[in-house]
C-alpha cells in the first residue's frame, strides 16, 4: 500500500542509488557471494562436524550413560537390599521352626517320662499289691494251720475229760481234718 | 537523507577488498563479512558454551545442548533415525542461516559501509543452498537406491492408469523443490527487512515536518517495534522452515517409494 509508493518517491530522490539493479538480482556479485558462501559454509560443516558437534553429542551421551549407570546401580542396590530382607525373614522363620521343634521335643521327653514314671509306679503297686496278697495268703493258711493244731489238741483234750480215752493227737488231727469234710 | 530512508540500501552489496580469479569477480564483500562472522560466532559461541563440557550443564551449555537436541529431533521427526547420518549438515544448514538472519536482524552492524545486512536476502545465496540440499538428496538417493530412488515419482499404491497424470505432478513437484526452497527463505527476509525500512523512514519523514509530525512518527515507531518482534520471529521460523524442508527432503532420499 504505501510501501511501492514511498519507495519510488525515494527512489526518484536518491538518484544515483536507485540507478543499479535491485541488489538481490544485481548479477555483479553473484560470483563473490557464491564464493564465499561455499568457503563459509564448508568451513563451517567441517568445523562444527569435526570439533563441536562430537563435543556436544558426547556430553549428552555421556550425561545419558551416568545417569543410566546410576540407576543400574541404584536398581543393582535395591535388589541387595531386597536379598538382605528375604535372608533376615527367613532367618527368623527358621529360628521361629526351630523354637517351635525345641519345644516340641521338650514336650515329647516330658511326655515320655511322665509316662515312663506313671509305668514305673504302676509296676511297683503292682508288686507291692501282690505282695500284701501273698502274705495275707501265708497268714491265713498259717492260721487255718493253727487253727486245726488248735481244734486237735482241743479235741485231745475234750476226748480225754469225756470219755477218758488217749487219743494221739495225730489221730485227732485225722479226725478234726475227717470232721471238716 | 535519501540514503537514510531508501528501503532498498540495505540490500547492496559493496566489495571491501577486491579479488578476482580468470576474470570472476570473488571481491570480499559486506555479504561475505557477513558470511565469515556467522561463522565465526556459530563456531566460537558453540566451542564456548561447551569448553567446561560439565556434566550438570550451566546456562551456555544448555543453549547448545538444547540447540543439538532440537535439530536432532527434528531430523528423527522427520526422516527417522537414518536421517541422523545427515545430522551435521542439517545442524550447519540451521545455524548458518538462523545465525545470517539474526545478525541482519542489527539495524546498524561494525561491518564496513556501518549498515545491517542479511545474507539470505540474497536469492543467488539461499537458491544455492537449495541446490546444495537438492544434490545431496539426489546424489545421496541415486547412489544408495541406484534407479529405484525414481520410485519417488511413483507412488505405491496407486492402480496404473493413474500414473499418467501422478508421475507428471511428482516431477514437477520435485523440480520445483529447490526454487521454493530458496525463494521461501529469500522473499521473507527481503520483504521483512524492506517494511521495517519502511516504517523506519515514515518516522524520519515525519520527524523532519515539525512538531506535529513528530507526534505523528510515533505511530509508524510502535509499527517498527512491533515488525521488528515479528522479524525476529520469522527469523527463527524461516531458518526453522528451511532446514525442516531439507529433512524431508533428505527423507525422501533415505526411504523412496513412501
Amino acid at each position: 500500500m504505501l510501501a511501492p509508493e514511498s519507495h519510488s518517491e525515494y527512489a526518484e530522490g536518491a538518484g544515483h542509488a536507485a540507478e543499479a539493479a535491485f541488489p538481490p538480482f544485481d548479477p555483479t556479485y553473484f560470483a563473490s557471494q557464491l564464493f564465499w558462501l561455499a568457503i563459509s559454509f564448508i568451513v563451517l560443516y567441517v568445523l562444527l562436524s569435526r570439533f563441536v558437534l562430537p563435543r556436544i553429542g558426547g556430553a549428552i551421551e555421556e550425561r545419558r550413560d551416568r545417569i543410566a549407570d546410576d540407576l543400574d546401580t541404584a536398581a543393582q542396590l535395591k535388589a541387595q537390599a531386597d536379598e538382605t530382607v528375604r535372608a533376615y525373614e527367613k532367618s527368623l522363620a527358621d529360628a521361629r521352626a526351630k523354637a517351635h521343634s525345641v519345644a516340641a521335643e521338650a514336650k515329647a521327653a516330658a511326655d515320655a517320662e511322665i509316662a515312663d514314671a506313671i509305668r514305673k509306679a504302676d509296676a511297683e503297686l503292682e508288686a507291692q499289691m501282690a505282695e500284701s496278697e501273698d502274705r495275707i495268703r501265708a497268714s491265713r493258711d498259717a492260721a487255718l494251720g493253727e487253727v486245726r493244731t488248735i481244734a486237735a489238741g482241743a479235741a485231745v483234750v475234750a476226748v480225754e475229760h469225756l470219755a477218758g480215752l488217749e487219743v494221739s493227737e495225730s489221730d485227732a488231727a485225722k479226725a478234726v481234718d475227717a470232721a471238716k469234710e | 537523507m535519501a540514503d537514510a530512508t531508501n528501503p532498498i540500501k540495505q540490500f547492496e552489496i559493496h566489495p571491501i577488498a577486491d579479488f578476482s580469479i580468470g576474470g570472476w569477480n570473488l571481491s570480499f564483500t559486506n555479504s561475505s563479512f557477513f558470511m565469515v562472522t556467522s561463522v565465526v560466532l556459530v563456531a566460537g559461541l558453540l566451542s564456548l558454551a561447551m569448553s567446561k563440557r560439565a556434566l550438570v550443564p550451566g546456562r551456555s551449555q544448555s543453549v547448545a545442548e538444547l540447540l543439538y537436541e532440537f535439530v536432532a529431533g527434528m531430523i528423527r521427526s522427520t526422516a527417522g533415525d537414518a536421517g541422523l547420518k545427515f545430522f551435521p549438515f542439517v545442524f550447519t544448514l540451521f545455524a548458518f542461516i538462523l545465525m545470517g538472519n539474526m545478525l541482519g536482524m542489527f539495524p546498524y552492524f561494525p561491518a564496513p559501509g556501518f549498515h545491517g545486512f542479511t545474507f539470505t536476502s540474497h536469492i543467488i545465496v539461499t537458491f544455492a543452498l537449495a541446490l546444495v540440499v537438492m544434490a545431496i538428496v539426489i546424489g545421496y538417493g541415486v547412489f544408495k537406491h541406484g534407479l529405484k530412488f525414481f520410485s519417488l515419482f511413483f507412488p505405491s499404491g496407486v492402480p496404473w492408469p493413474l500414473y499418467i497424470l501422478l508421475t507428471p505432478i511428482e516431477i514437477i513437484s520435485f523440480l520445483s523443490r529447490p526454487v521454493t526452497l530458496g525463494v521461501r527463505l529469500f522473499a521473507n527476509m527481503l520483504a521483512g527487512h524492506i517494511l521495517l525500512k519502511v516504517f523506519a523512514g515514515f518516522i524520519i519523514m515525519l520527524g523532519s515536518v515539525g512538531a506535529l509530525g513528530v507526534l505523528g512518527a510515533v505511530a509508524p515507531l510502535i509499527m517498527v517495534v512491533a515488525l521488528t518482534a515479528l522479524e525476529f520471529l520469522v527469523a527463527f521460523l524461516q531458518a526453522y522452515v528451511f532446514a525442516v524442508l531439507t529433512c524431508i527432503y533428505l527423507s525422501d532420499a533415505l526411504h523412496p517409494g513412501h
